[in-house]
């Protein structure tokens, strides 16, 4: 597998992590989309100077060769799978726990709801 | 320029976790149970691709431009503080997005 085809795999098992796996939905968020054009920014910069000056190199048959901000093009593609697996974690581990019913926590009736790592 | 690459890091986090923090209020810090949960798996999975892709000679990195430790799997340190750099900075300008917004995450 190239570093090309691994890149579209992770951005596929990011999708089914927000949607599906922990359906915290982020994807759907403005608040996501907003933090990742802010994200993103930085990361051409900072990705440019480390590809820019050779810090780190890539071998070209697991490429593309398309490159932006003189990173590869793929980069991007890692990039939004970190960050967006990152905040779905957060987002998950910052919700309130829920009853068995399926409602929140703390409305219903019941034994105490689990705490949040909070 | 053995330093370019961790200084990059530094000027990263500290770039966005003080302002960040302490104008905004976004609170990560203090909520550090939750951003260590949330880096476990991240980090995992992103040094598990890293290992993979520097076995298989994906990429390399510059002995000259980064400190020298390296890790198992010929992993530089700088690419594990990398993965626990980027994600922090991530969840600061989301808690910073939010304030500054007032939109939700669906974490209310």
């Amino acid at each position: 597998m190239t570093y090309t085809e691994a890149a579209l795999v992770a951005v596929g098992a990011t999708v089914a992590l927000d949607l599906v796996v922990l359906r915290t939905r982020l994807l759907r968020r403005r608040l996501f989309w907003t933090t990742y054009a802010i994200v993103v920014f930085f990361q051409l910069v900072v990705n440019g100077v480390l590809t820019g000056r050779d810090v780190v190199t890539y071998d070209a048959a697991s490429i593309t060769g398309l490159r932006v901000a003189f990173a590869p093009v793929e980069d991007l593609l890692f990039g939004f799978a970190l960050v967006t697996q990152t905040l779905c974690w957060w987002v998950w581990w910052g919700r309130p726990a829920r009853t068995p019913s399926g409602g929140r926590a703390g409305r219903a009736a019941g034994p105490a709801p689990r705490r949040g790592p909070e | 320029m053995r330093l370019i690459y961790l200084g990059l890091l530094a000027v990263c986090l500290l770039g966005t976790a003080l302002p960040l923090e302490l104008v905004l209020h976004t609170r990560v810090f203090t909520r550090w149970r939750r951003l260590v949960l949330s880096l476990l798996p991240v980090v995992a999975v992103f040094t598990a691709w890293d290992w993979w892709a520097i076995a298989r000679g994906q990429w390399h990195y510059d002995p000259h431009q980064t400190i020298g430790l390296v890790l198992p799997g010929r992993l530089p340190i700088e690419e594990l503080l990398f993965f626990i750099v980027v994600p922090t900075c991530s969840i600061l300008a989301f808690e910073a997005v939010r304030a500054v917004r007032g939109w939700t995450a669906g974490d209310e």
